[in-house]
């Protein structure tokens, strides 16, 4: 016998939620009991009273448990909201990432040029390193990243996503 | 401002809720709780020798009164015994609150004497659950508490409270609103139950499946469910979880369905055209192999939690709504477009073809007390008296729901979903709590028994006339019986040796102790049983290798049951299973 592998489609969820203690955990360890997948997931205070936060997961399943995972996520006593943001139309999803480079000569100047045409600023520099600052989708960013490989590739952090609906709605 | 101590607003809001009986275990983190309960008398508390009992109790308590049932325990050791019946409160929707104590705020994480994660242990076995920092807070918690453990889908909620938080005071005179974050399901959007409607008035073979939500949902959805039943003219079947909720005396009754269900009822949910699902959630031990299960019927899916809905089984019409409510709507909409009641006589005849397969039957003896006759005669000398039966796990408790018969909801308590050794005693004893003069009756095995039977001292000290009937047939019963379907009769320690002498054991508890082993004077026993005012532990020793049948083996089809000893499992094709 075997374990079957399904087709899983990549879904961008957004969680609005209490702001209280336990809630993160609570999501966070749902998908864990249940065995679903979290790629990426990032959680911050979004209403002027701290009293709301925004969970935003990106999640991969088979239709039929992306629409479970919802309807779990919903039976959460601290959830508010969630909305499927693949599901709900045109979206934006936005990624932060901090890169470090080491190099010299021409490794560096080709690091720096590769930066400016990625749009990464330059947050801190010493004569052998360069921290940049990158922001967009997840495949920008992993193709910078994949470049800067090449040129002297320290570490490197990102934020995961953080996702909005596009149009005058909120989601 | 008036101030008051954690401990004494915590008992004061527990008032408010209306709560008289709590079942609950003294010990350090508690202790300022347990000396305001000493200070007042208006909640009775039930004194456990376990806090397993004590969640089992509250949850027995809760399922025969329909109101929230109340636990309190210590910190550390006190909250994790009471995990499993959290748990099991959990699976079953079972409103409760649990107070658990805590170690004081300051010694939080540092792994301090009976210190536990409590709300880290119980978030995925609870509804939801609170760590209380401030006294301020604990009225809203515990009002919260209560409503989320009794609105939408019922089920346990914990409540964790830090030691320095009882002793500390707050101001008592102000309100802090409720959040009013939590929404539920009530009424059923009309254009779904016009649909449903429809679906039921045009089918040729329709079935109700129905399940614990429609006992949850109140007595008033069980009366719909019998209006709807009679209008329509379907048969209905059950879940362990929704015996009572229709009738067993009625003319529409298939008996329950599932692994240990009827021939009919499973046969029926094969063959239906329109299965109309309401308040059960398609278990594992109720659809059998999922690709096979019903696979040429519209299913209409009544249910209040919406993560049940397509969960395992795909259907066609979701409806998030109370079931009671739901129900109730469906009849208003026929009664309103004067549908007349569908000729299902071809329907019916089928039926009547798988009943006569008479799936029940077992082989009689006049030497031994077959597990099966026990049932039906204490069934038969208790069905005037509208006794609560309450059982442990194992094939006890499915000959129970084979042969006891309800007739009213609420009467029927039994650990479904997490199928919990040791749940019938206390669950008995919060019953009894419930209802003074009702009659209570655990059917349990001899192996469940044991798992909490500490708690018949409970009983004792509350002068409780609870009644124990055990079907002793030295064995774990089920696990023996799938060590013969599966493993080739390795008996692999599911043999009960060393059984204490229950009778003594009665005694020495100051109950009643009666052993019966002969047929001819079982109803006497019985009899003599239910004549006693007070606790009777009743060793029924019966026949000791019957299994239960029929049985759905596990990952088999509805069509595929085994009807008794004699069939062995994988050797015949599907169509010859069916038809024996």
């Amino acid at each position: 016998m075997h374990i079957q592998q399904e087709l899983t489609e990549r879904h961008v969820l957004t969680l609005t939620v209490d702001n209280e203690a336990g809630t993160l955990a609570r999501i966070a360890g749902m998908f864990t009991s249940r065995g679903y997948n979290i790629d990426s997931l990032t959680v911050a205070d979004i209403s002027e009273d701290h009293t709301t936060s925004r969970i935003t997961i990106v999640t991969k399943g088979p239709p039929p448990v992306i629409d479970q995972i919802i309807a779990q996520c919903e039976r959460l006593i601290p959830v508010h909201k969630v909305t499927d943001l693949t599901e709900a139309g045109p979206h934006v999803e936005r990624e932060l990432a901090l890169v470090k480079v080491s190099s010299t000569g021409d490794q560096r100047v080709e690091a720096m040029r590769l930066a400016d045409i990625y749009r990464a600023r330059v947050i801190d520099a010493t004569t052998n390193s360069f921290i940049f600052e990158i922001t967009g989708g997840p495949e920008k960013i992993d193709t910078f990243v994949a470049l800067m490989r090449e040129v002297g590739l320290v570490e490197v952090g990102r934020t995961g996503i953080v996702g909005l609906m596009r149009g005058a709605d909120a989601s | 401002m008036p101030e008051k101590s954690g401990a004494e607003i915590l008992i004061d809001t527990l008032i408010e809720q209306g709560v008289d009986t709590v079942f609950g275990y003294p010990g350090g983190a508690v202790l300022p709780i347990y000396d305001a309960l000493f200070q007042q008398t208006k909640i009775r508390h039930v004194l456990v020798r376990h806090e397993a009992g004590a969640a089992h109790a509250a949850e027995g308590y809760a399922r025969s009164t329909g109101k929230p049932g109340v636990v309190l325990v210590t910190s550390g050791p006190g909250a994790t015994n009471a995990v499993t019946g959290i748990a099991d409160a959990f699976m079953d929707s079972i409103p409760l609150v649990v107070l658990t104590g805590q170690v004081g705020t300051n010694l939080i994480g540092t792994d301090a004497f009976q210190e536990a994660d409590t709300v880290g242990i119980t978030r995925h076995c609870s509804k939801h659950n609170y760590l209380v920092k401030d006294p301020a807070d604990l009225a809203t918690v515990v009002r919260e508490a209560f409503a989320i453990a009794t609105k939408g889908r019922p089920g346990p909620v914990v409540i964790d409270i830090p030691k320095n938080v009882q002793v500390a005071t707050a101001a008592t005179d102000v309100k802090r609103p409720a959040r009013s974050r939590f929404t539920y399901a009530g009424e059923a959007d009309y254009a779904e139950i016009n649909r449903a409607v429809e679906l039921i008035a045009n089918a040729k073979a329709p079935i109700f499946y129905t399940g614990g939500g429609i006992i949850n949902s109140g007595p008033a959805a069980s009366e719909a469910l019998r209006a709807l039943a009679e209008l329509t003219g379907a048969p209905v079947t059950s879940t362990l979880m929704g015996l009572g909720a229709y009738p067993a005396s009625g003319e529409a009754w298939l008996g329950m369905l599932g692994m240990h269900g009827t021939y009919e009822a499973n046969m029926a949910m094969n063959q239906c055209d329109v299965m109309i699902c309401l308040g059960a959630r398609f278990d594992d031990r109720v659809t059998g192999r999922l690709d096979a299960f019903s696979p040429d019927s519209i299913k209409i899916h009544v249910d209040i939690d919406r993560s049940s809905i397509n969960k395992t089984v795909r259907v066609d019409l979701p409806i998030v709504a109370d079931v009671g409510m739901a129900i109730r709507q469906m009849v208003d909409v026929w009664k309103g477009r004067k549908y007349k009641k569908q000729r299902l006589d071809e329907w019916w005849a089928r039926i009547a073809g798988w009943r006569a397969v008479d799936c029940l039957s077992y082989p009689g003896s006049t030497q031994e007390i077959m597990p099966q006759y026990a049932i039906e005669r204490l069934f038969e000398a208790t069905k005037d008296k509208a006794p609560i039966i309450t059982t442990e796990v194992g094939q006890h408790q499915m000959w129970a729901a084979q042969h006891f018969h309800f007739d009213a909801p609420n009467k029927w308590l039994t650990s479904g979903g997490l199928g919990t050794m040791g749940y019938g005693l206390p669950a008995a004893i919060g019953a009894q709590m419930g209802d003074p003069d009702a009659l209570v009756i655990d059917i349990a095995g001899e192996a469940s028994i044991q798992m909490n039977i500490q708690e018949m001292a409970t009983a004792t000290q509350y002068r409780l006339p609870v009644k124990v009937f055990i079907l002793n047939n030295e064995w774990m019963g089920m696990v023996r019986q799938w060590q013969e379907l599966t493993y080739e009769s390795r008996y692999s320690e599911s043999y009960s040796d060393s059984l204490p002498d229950f009778v003594a054991l009665a005694e020495a508890y100051g109950w009643k102790g009666i052993r019966c082993d002969d047929p001819a004077k079982l109803d006497d026993a019985i009899a003599e049983m239910l004549n006693f005012d007070g606790p009777v532990m009743f060793d029924c020793r019966v026949h000791k290798t019957s299994n239960c049948f029929p049985m759905i083996p596990s990952g088999a089809a509805h069509t595929d049951m085994i009807l008794s000893a004699d069939q062995v499992s994988g050797t015949m094709d599907d169509e010859a299973k069916a038809l024996v």
